[in-house]
């Protein structure tokens, strides 16, 4: 079978949607299915389940929030990745806290879907962030899938999970396809996925950067090692995987599509320093600090981690 | 004293209304103490919304609170013993200690907690609406909010929600007539009812100082929601006597008069309520009140307070276990959090609150 990454979320959703009653989306334009995730669901599971929104990012967020904690299991689909911003209070500020401040009585089985996330070339400022990082750092739980299997696994796996998930789907993944011999699974959150293996230098790449890095580890083949891990959730994140392969390899590297400062690529080198065997001082190859993606298509390019930077990285861990 | 209070009887409203005055009372005493950390908004002059709201609701009924949710989590039928420890921050309390004052609630009453985001209770009880008819239940949700919380958009939003989708949900706004300091006459353009009237939400204006008038107009808006004619809204007009917190006590602060408050004093929903009853049944059931109170004040004083250990407890409702706020002083904590393994916490519960590191 060959599976598109979009049809892969479609699918995750079809089959949460068959396997358990709760389980309902909320979202723009998703009846029509615009975004491509939600194609087809509203004839299957009908307009009860399949929750057309007016344009109330706010209220429809908060009220997926009311509908987990009374026992729905709801999925978000937002078009736009920076209406995350606008629902930043509702995310963060409520869903993430309610476990806690309630003592543990209550649970927000919430998944927020971004089909699109970062940069997709052309819809400049307001439609190109990439901010997972932020939602790491806050504590939510945060997905970033790089294959069509991977985004299959790890959106049932939010789905099913009892705590708020933000799954991004990056834009520049979603024309990835994958040929498919074995049954789609659930994946678990919180482990990463070793593409390939390596002695020399482990990159850690992040959504749609795994391919690029992917890439450059077949090109620099004749003369560097390199071990590409695909940490698939940032949070939580799968510190003993990174652990375990800087024990082979002892250098680091990350590609990470967010802003520099505060990045998640900024925490694995902190708590790669701090705790794991490093033989050379690690980088990083982010978006600059506090980047706003500019329109025309070579400047959007130029603020965006690429693979003659990630090579230049590598090479400069080996010296 | 264990099981709902008998709302359903004018002696059962006052005895409602004298425990959350009691408890209020009992409660400034804790924070002027300093047993009690931070503060508290107390409901002390609105008690006859939160009393004739929820004497109207049924108890599979559910509601949303704010950050002066003393007497709507009280009414609703918490126990008070309970919710006082919870603001001592005490492990008896009804969050265990972890949510204080503004996040009290109790999820086995549909009491689906208070919430420190003026206006943010409002669509949250539209998704449990939403969530009681997907599950063919029949619960009414209602979302108390203040007058201050007709300015927050994410409110007007779920406003439209409700009357679009016909949702089972009562709007309950409780004009005190001041955000915080500031006068609603100088914060809201048109009013109140006409908002929700644009929505073509049926809105009526309630004394908010006389429960029986509250509690009839609730029951009519959930009889209505409860038969699929979709949301209703109330501006019950009422007053806090007391300060917007317990802090105002210290400024002496201006924006209100103190013949305005002497003149809404006079308009105490206790006395009105107390008049409804038979000679000399107000005081004895203010002698049970004092007494349920004083057991009330046992319990929560003599609940433990949390270990630091726990300050990380219920997190995540799937028990994992974030990294700790130290690297290296947690042993092989740092690199265990994908395993879920519970590593001792980086910082010390009086410094959680400020973010500080261990």
């Amino acid at each position: 079978m060959r599976l598109s990454y979009t049809k892969a979320l479609n699918r995750a959703l079809a089959d949460a949607l068959a396997e358990d009653p709760a389980v309902c989306v909320f979202g723009e334009d998703i009846g029509a299915g615009l975004a491509g995730p939600t194609l087809n669901l509203l004839d299957r599971f009908g307009p009860g389940r399949i929750v057309d929104t007016p344009l109330s990012e706010q209220a429809f967020t908060s009220m997926a929030i009311g509908a987990a904690l009374t026992g729905r299991r709801p999925v978000i689909e937002f078009q736009i990745p920076s209406l995350l911003f606008l629902v930043f209070e509702q995310l963060v500020n409520q869903a993430h806290k309610f476990s806690l401040m309630t003592g543990g009585q209550a649970a927000v089985p919430l998944t927020c879907l971004v089909p699109g996330s970062g940069s997709r070339d052309g819809w400049a400022g307001q439609h190109s962030d990439h901010p997972y990082s932020l939602f790491a750092h806050a504590g939510v739980k945060t997905v970033v899938p790089a294959t069509p299997t991977d985004a299959y696994g790890l959106l049932r796996s939010a789905i099913a999970d009892p705590d708020p998930v933000v799954v991004f789907a990056p834009a520049a993944a979603l024309p990835v396809r994958e040929t498919v011999t074995w049954e789609l699974a659930p994946i678990p959150l919180g482990t990463a996925r070793i593409h390939r293996a390596g002695a020399d230098v482990t990159v850690v790449a992040v959504g749609h950067l795994v391919h690029e890095a992917l890439a450059v580890a077949e090109e620099l083949a004749p003369e560097i090692s390199v071990e590409v891990l695909d940490p698939r959730t940032l949070h939580p994140f799968d510190w003993p995987a990174l652990a375990a392969s800087l024990e082979r390899t002892g250098r680091l590297v990350v590609v990470d599509d967010s802003n520099r400062s505060c990045g998640i690529a900024a925490e694995i080198l902190a708590t790669a320093a701090e705790e794991m065997r490093l033989l050379a001082p690690p980088r990083r190859v982010t978006r600059p600090d506090g980047t706003v993606l500019p329109f025309a298509l070579p400047l959007d390019r130029a603020l965006q981690p690429g693979r003659h930077q990630l090579r230049d990285a590598v090479r400069a861990v080996m010296k | 004293m264990t099981g709902l209070p008998d709302l359903g009887t004018p002696a059962g409203r006052y005895r409602m209304l004298r425990l959350i005055r009691g408890f209020e009372e009992l409660a400034l005493g804790l924070v002027r103490s300093g047993a009690i950390t931070g503060g508290i908004h107390p409901y002390i002059g609105q008690e006859a919304v939160a009393v004739g709201v929820c004497s109207a609701l049924r108890p599979q009924d559910r509601i949303t609170s704010t950050h002066r949710g003393h007497g709507h989590v009280l009414a609703k039928g918490a126990a008070p013993d309970r919710l006082l420890a919870e603001l001592l921050g005490r492990t008896g309390g009804l969050n265990r200690g972890r949510g204080g004052s503004m996040h009290a609630a109790d999820f086995s009453l549909g009491i689906l907690g208070a919430n420190g985001m003026v206006g943010a209770g409002g669509a949250i009880a539209v998704g449990a609406a939403w969530s009681a008819r997907q599950a063919g239940e029949d619960r009414v949700a209602v979302a108390f909010f203040g007058d201050g919380a007709l300015n927050q958009g994410v409110l007007l939003e779920s406003l439209n929600l409700a009357a679009m989708w016909r949702l089972p949900v009562l709007f309950v706004c409780e004009n005190n007539g001041y955000a915080t300091t500031l006068p609603a006459a100088t914060a809201v353009a048109g009013s109140a009812t006409g908002r929700a009237a644009a929505f073509g939400i049926p809105a009526a204006e309630v004394d908010g100082m006389d429960t029986e008038a509250v509690r009839a107009a609730t029951a009519e808006a959930v009889a209505r929601a409860a038969a699929g004619e979709g949301p209703g809204f109330l501006e019950c007009r009422t007053y806090r006597f007391e300060g917007h917190h317990t802090m105002e006590r210290l400024m002496k602060l201006r924006y209100r008069t103190p013949e305005e408050i002497t003149d809404w004093r006079g308009h105490d929903p206790l006395p009105r309520a107390a008049a409804l009853l038979p000679p000399g049944l107000a005081a004895q059931l203010d002698a049970s009140v004092t007494e349920q109170l004083a057991a009330a004040r046992e319990f929560a004083l003599a609940s433990e307070h949390p270990s630091p250990e726990g300050a990380l407890d219920h997190l995540y409702a799937d028990g994992l276990r974030p990294r700790a706020g130290a690297a290296g002083t947690a042993g092989a904590a740092g690199v265990s959090a994908a395993a879920g393994a519970a590593g001792p916490v980086g910082v010390t519960e009086s410094a959680a609150g400020t973010g500080a590191r261990a």
